[in-house]
């Protein structure tokens, strides 16, 4: 199988192409600045720790044959709350505290995913509509607890979840290579991936086979909430401040589009977490990229789009055929003839 | 019994939501006891929530209704028009006696301020105007001068530069992209900055009024362009998160990128104060007052201005450190 057939090829050409943009553009690329890696490589890989977080838990509820409609709001639910609680700190630089508030704050997000796992497993609500619920009622419950206010913090240790550097890496994209690495043992080194591959292709199959496929479910959704909790600390704190409005607005669309670039199909089953950081890493280095072009901001959309369609039409094998199949058959065709 | 259980889940969820989604619930319910008598009824349409303004602008009307004695219903459309349309039309319905909102965006009003018009309940606009070509679609628009804002701006910044010879670079955050502080604030601050040459806007890209997109954008701007002199951001909280991109790049904001912002709200005007801002140019949200006078003579029949302009004024730094401790919003 030659490379140009692999399922990741395009979206990693797509990649270096819009990287390759970039290192003309900017001025600073990767460059060394108070003992960290500074540049644009840098704002790619932290802007996208928040989009990559939610995706890797979109991409095991879509694995298990479901979807996962309200990440966003459970964003902005777990910022809301932890700079509520950091706001009334009275020394908003201890780091317990702010350790000890990131956790209840994570313990938030998780049970709001038990209860999407719940819906969908136990009481067998579609996926879909029960997600939605908390895509609604989670938004307004986040302006109940900031009171429709923006919230603002000044604590050191909160911001460094997302400004901050750790072995002259960003904090926050360490914390997403993290849970990316952690799923992928849990799902590849141990029987997990197959039971989660098993429940997507066939519930009723899976459980008759012996898989508790109920509780495989609630485990997926848990685990998106407690990834979307932690990108809405790393979103609230990059702007020391939660806003519940625009916290995660429409980043559950974004996370499947990472999902479906990334070769996972929606219907369930077949799986890929690396496909999947992939497509969220080339979602935020679009969204520079467009900057660093000097796209109108008009066009913005259209261009996003252009890039996004061009992606899936790359990865469709008869598509591929088509085009670039017509130069390679074509001499065949000749010797059939002569 | 699976049925009943997941009937339950949603029964309660429904409520749940209501309660969350509706903040104003207890004056929509005022105003059912209130409806015999002859309260007016008021149906306001906000914008969203995006923003501090936009929350102090929200908590102004609440009031200045509740001391006038105007029954409010109120409708948030989270930025939406689609939202924004309809529930200008639930509150046609309704049948209340005037209603108010602050558009969205300025194109596509006409079919529905034409229901408006047939049902005979009176429009007023706030904060932001509408490009209807008929203006006897709306009673009144109140709200400032965006492109004066843009205006004030610039001519700051023309001041700072006088008499100097050399190449300003200026990058701008703008607005939510077609609306109409976004449209004024950017062509008020173009004319402005023509009067010299030097001063040059190089990169322009839409942050959406928001910080966390004011902080990527204004990372990008960064790394594309080498030498940026000034920071003009259509409101505070799109500055506020340039100045976090700005302080991760190794800068001072305010002495080696000068920042320019309209609005004037606490965390902008705070800012200000400590010298992170150099200018912000006042908007102000508190409209509650002057929007429920013109309510009132609406409802009674009295001719209004067609244009009422809200007073405001511009910051610099030492005038933030004054105002400050008396700033309400």
């Amino acid at each position: 199988m030659s490379i140009v057939k692999k399922r990741l090829f395009w979206p990693s050409l797509i990649l270096v192409v819009m990287l390759g943009i970039n290192v003309f553009t900017s001025n600073q690329f990767l460059t060394i600045q108070d003992g960290h890696l500074f540049g644009t490589l840098i704002d790619i890989l932290r802007g996208s720790a928040p989009l990559v977080l939610v995706s890797v838990g979109m991409t095991l509820v879509i694995a298990t044959g479901g979807i996962d409609l309200s990440v966003g709001a459970v964003m902005a639910i777990s910022g809301a709350v932890a700079c509520l609680l950091i706001q009334d700190l009275g020394n908003q630089n201890s780091v317990a505290s702010v350790l000890l508030i990131i956790g209840i704050a994570i313990a938030v997000a998780l049970v709001l995913g038990l209860w999407n796992g719940t819906l969908v497993a136990v009481v067998g609500i579609q996926p879909i509509i029960a997600t939605l619920i908390l895509m609604v009622a989670g938004r307004g419950l986040a302006q109940l607890v900031t009171d429709g206010q923006i919230i603002n913090v000044q604590s050191g240790p909160y911001s460094t979840l997302a400004s901050g550097f750790f072995l002259s890496l960003p904090v926050a994209f360490l914390i997403a290579v993290a849970a990316v690495v952690l799923t992928i043992l849990l799902t590849r080194r141990t029987a997990l991936g197959l039971l989660l591959e098993s429940v997507g292709g066939s519930p009723t199959a899976s459980r008759l086979a012996g898989i508790s496929a109920r509780r495989i479910t609630v485990m997926v959704y848990v685990v998106a909430g407690g990834f979307a909790g932690l990108a809405g600390l790393i979103y609230s704190a990059d702007i020391k401040s939660a806003d519940s409005i625009s916290a995660g607005n429409l980043i559950e669309l974004d996370a499947i589009l990472a999902v479906v670039i990334g070769g996972t199909a929606l219907i369930g089953g077949r799986f890929s977490i690396i496909g999947t950081v992939l497509g969220a890493v080339i979602i935020q280095t679009l969204r520079i990229t467009v900057v660093a072009l000097d796209i109108p901001d008009k066009a913005n959309l259209l261009f996003k789009a252009v890039v996004v369609v061009a992606l899936c039409l790359s990865q469709s094998p008869e598509f591929r055929a088509k085009v670039f199949g017509r130069f390679k058959r074509r001499p065949a065709v000749e010797k059939v003839a002569a | 019994m699976r049925k009943t259980l997941s009937v339950a889940v949603f029964g309660g969820l429904l409520a749940v939501s209501a309660l969350a989604g509706c903040g104003s619930s207890d004056d929509s319910a005022k105003g059912g006891d209130g409806g015999s008598g002859d309260k007016i009824v008021l149906g306001f349409s906000q914008v969203g929530a995006e923003s501090g303004w936009r929350t102090a602008n929200t908590e102004s009307i609440k009031a200045s209704a509740d001391a006038a004695g105007i029954t409010l219903k109120f409708a948030n459309a989270n930025g939406k028009q689609e939202q924004q349309i309809a529930d200008i039309r639930s509150f046609i319905t309704q049948g209340v006696d005037v209603i108010a909102f602050s558009p969205v965006v300025t194109s596509g009003w006409d079919a529905v301020l034409k229901e408006a018009k047939d049902a005979d309940i009176p429009v007023v606009l706030t904060d932001r105007a509408v490009d209807s070509q008929d203006t006897s679609l709306y009673k009144s628009f109140i709200g400032s001068d965006f492109k004066l804002e843009g205006k004030k701006a610039g001519e700051w910044l023309l001041k700072q530069y006088e008499g100097k010879n050399e190449p300003v670079n200026i990058v701008e955050l703008q607005g939510t992209t077609g609306s109409a502080p976004a449209l004024d604030r950017q062509s008020g601050f173009q004319e402005a900055i023509k009067a010299n040459p030097n001063l040059k806007i190089v990169k322009s890209q839409t942050g959406d009024f928001k910080r966390a997109d004011g902080k990527t954008v204004m990372e990008a701007f960064l790394q594309s362009e080498k030498d940026i002199d000034v920071l003009y951001a259509h409101n505070d909280d799109m500055g506020l998160g340039a100045i976090e991109a700005i302080k991760a790049a190794g800068k001072k904001p305010g002495t080696d990128i000068k920042i320019i912002t309209v609005d004037a709200v606490k965390d902008g005007m705070t800012a200000l104060a400590a010298g992170e801002i150099n200018f912000i140019v006042e908007c102000s949200p508190l409209l509650g007052d002057q929007l429920m006078q013109t309510v009132k003579k609406v409802k009674a029949g009295e001719s209004v201005e067609q244009r009422i302009v809200t007073e405001e004024t511009t910051f610099t730094q030492e005038q933030a450190k004054e105002a400050l401790p008396t700033r309400k919003y």
